[in-house]
């Protein structure tokens, strides 16, 4: 900018060489951005307009699908047992990751590599394959099809997400800091409550909401795995048949756009430098 | 009843790792109140000793006892130690007076006594009014101050020091020096101070252990270490020091006479049982015990003459490197400015006069 001119002032700049700005990176960023939103964005569009069929033109504006929606008493019990599934498994994927990264992180054992490979496979295993296994498995062993055979198997998927969120947070302070609390006197479950888990905790936090994404998203293994009662992608599909109710879709979807880019931010702002600042100011 | 003489006694101790030798077979018994430093080179198993003093490593042999108690079974967290880390390992997520007090929530005091323990020990460091900082709004020097209140506010029997100074730079760390010796003083507990800065060791102990290949090569005060080295590995650590080959001619009572290679005939203190008659041993003398001139000693002095070769200005001191027949390196010779005893100045080439007492001369044993 400014740079025609090619005044001698001009080309005295604040930024170092690194910093400056590079137009054709700009006009790439743009175009990435449009690619990855502008599908997505059609969603609420549509869900406004005021016909049934998600086509241009557009015909008026309305809010009906929405008040549909919220009329909708299936759709909030899948609502709710999604939150359910979701909630659980980030917690008890969280608390694994927790002690898998830090076993791996910390401690000094054989066959760790071997583990470590066998923890992070359900990363490559299909879905489908998983779903079909965990079925067989369930179904052998008399146990009934039910949202907690979906939460063990989304337990399963997301505890090699929650590790690799966390085993860079480990490894990223110096056992040194845990060295130092065992040398002023802290054992070591006060050690952890101290000073590792506030070490991870964006780490903790991150690896939290991302297990509650993927289970809230995940199709397959609560298609294989739901019993009686469905997970909200499960009642979506079930919608999808009739196309008359596709309207009201688009709502739900819209609003779990806008549910999902609160929470993103959330996590974002949890995650950012010093955010954990205040947790234990007291000696 | 605990026994000042020998507060911390190490008998045997070793630690492998793997097929790796860190410590072997240490035995050092320290005192009561003593400023310890362990010196050597980077992997000669001091910091590995200091761990294991703490309680972060437990020796493969051997037994370490702190005022008569032995430590083998003792975790770090219920040892009379505390340690001040090489990084410090402040707590980011706490400011310094919750660094400090991290402790001594396990002391079980009243509110009112640890404000007061912190306050002091904040006092102490010479950081009072900084106790609502964060680690990371803390320059490297006051991150430090932090890491010794944090460690000196338990009130240990023993400090652990792990390089603490080798992070700041040459003037902090001079200065530093000199309050942790005053600090020492002040609070009159052990100190093991663990670093490779034989200057730093020197200034700061009363004893001095030099390390390598995990082993003790000499335990003595500075002064000893200094003038009276056990071994070439030693002497050579500590300042700067001439190696000349010889071989023992005679030895009358603590008298020895030597043929030193360059230097012809030399008298020295038979200093231990090494120095027989036709053994080999190495003559070593300091730069600053010789000294430079024009002319042949008339004092009674030994000397030799040399070729001055170069100087090398080490501004409060130049070091003048003189080549003299028959020793194979040349030899390296302490001066003030770049002149003779007498005055003159020594250009390059110039024939000139080493010459030295009987007393500068060590015999140290071939390696």
């Amino acid at each position: 900018m400014g740079d025609a001119q090619g005044g001698g002032a001009n080309r005295m700049r604040e930024v170092s060489y690194i910093e400056r700005s590079n137009r054709p990176l700009h006009v790439y960023a743009l175009m990435y951005l449009a690619f990855l939103y502008i599908p997505v964005l059609f969603l609420p569009l549509f869900s406004f307009n005021d016909a049934v069929y998600a086509a241009f033109p557009l015909k008026g504006f309305t809010t009906k699908w929405y008040e549909q929606m919220l009329a909708s008493e299936p759709m909030f019990a899948a609502l709710t047992n999604s939150i359910k599934v979701g909630a659980t498994t980030a917690l008890l994927a969280t608390v694994l990751g927790i002690f898998g990264a830090k076993a791996v992180t910390r401690y000094r054992m054989p066959g760790k590599q071997p583990v470590v490979f066998v923890i992070m496979l359900p990363l490559v295993i299909p879905g489908i394959i998983l779903g079909v296994a965990l079925l067989i498995l369930v179904t052998r062993l008399g146990i009934n099809l039910s949202l907690y055979t979906v939460t063990l198997g989304h337990i399963l998927i997301s505890v090699p997400f929650a590790m690799a969120t966390l085993i860079p947070r480990f490894e990223g302070f110096d056992k040194s800091m845990e060295e130092a609390s065992a040398d002023l006197g802290a054992n070591a479950w006060s050690t952890f409550w101290r000073v590792t888990l506030p070490m991870v905790f964006p780490g903790v936090l991150a690896s939290y909401l991302l297990c509650f994404t993927i289970s809230f998203d995940e199709f397959i293994m609560a298609f294989f795995l739901a019993g009686t009662d469905p997970t909200l992608p499960i009642f979506i599909w079930g919608q999808l048949r009739f196309p008359l109710l596709l309207p009201r879709v688009l709502a739900l979807g819209a609003c779990i756009l806008a549910v999902s880019f609160v929470l993103v931010f959330i996590a974002q702002w949890l995650a950012r430098p010093g955010a954990i600042r205040s947790l234990d100011s007291r000696p | 009843m605990s026994n000042n003489d020998a507060f911390i006694i190490l008998t045997g101790v070793s630690k492998h790792f793997g097929p790796v030798v860190a410590v072997d077979d240490i035995n050092l018994t320290i005192s009561g109140g003593e400023f310890f430093s362990l010196l050597g080179p980077s992997g000669c198993g001091k910091t590995t000793l200091l761990r294991m003093l703490a309680g972060f490593e437990s020796p493969t042999s051997g037994e370490i006892f702190i005022d008569d108690a032995p430590m083998s079974e003792v975790p770090p967290y219920q040892r009379p130690t505390n340690m001040v880390f090489q990084n410090y390992a402040i707590f980011p997520h706490l400011n310094v007076r919750a660094n400090i007090g991290y402790g001594l929530r396990y002391d079980k005091l009243s509110k009112a006594e640890l404000d007061r323990r912190i306050d002091e020990s904040l006092e102490m460091v010479k950081l009072p009014g900084f106790g609502t900082r964060r680690s990371e709004e803390l320059s490297g020097g006051q991150r430090q101050r932090v890491a010794l209140a944090r460690a000196l506010v338990k009130r240990p029997k023993v400090l652990l020091l792990d390089e603490p100074l080798g992070a700041l730079d040459k003037k902090l760390r001079e200065e530093m020096q000199l309050e942790l010796r005053a600090l020492q003083e002040s609070v009159g507990i052990t100190f093991i101070f663990v670093t490779h800065d034989q200057e730093e060791a020197l200034t700061l102990s009363d004893r001095v252990a030099v390390m390598a290949r995990g082993k003790a090569l000499q335990v003595a005060s500075p002064q000893q270490l200094y003038n009276c080295p056990v071994s070439i590995e030693v002497a050579d650590f500590i300042g700067q020091m001439n190696f000349i080959d010889a071989r023992v001619i005679e030895v009358e009572g603590e008298r020895a006479v030597l043929e030193a290679r360059g230097l012809g005939r030399v008298r020295a203190v038979a200093s231990a049982d090494f120095v027989r008659q036709g053994a080999q041993v190495v003559v070593a003398v300091r730069p600053e015990k010789l000294s430079l001139s024009y002319e042949s000693s008339s004092d009674g002095r030994c000397s030799v003459q040399g070729e001055m070769k170069t100087a090398a200005y080490l501004g409060d001191r130049s070091h003048i490197y003189v080549t003299v027949d028959g020793c194979e390196k040349p030899l390296s010779v302490a001066a003030q400015e770049v002149e003779s005893s007498s005055g003159q100045p020594i250009e390059r080439g110039s024939e000139v006069w080493i010459s030295w007492a009987d007393e500068s001369l060590v015999l140290l044993p071939v390696a």
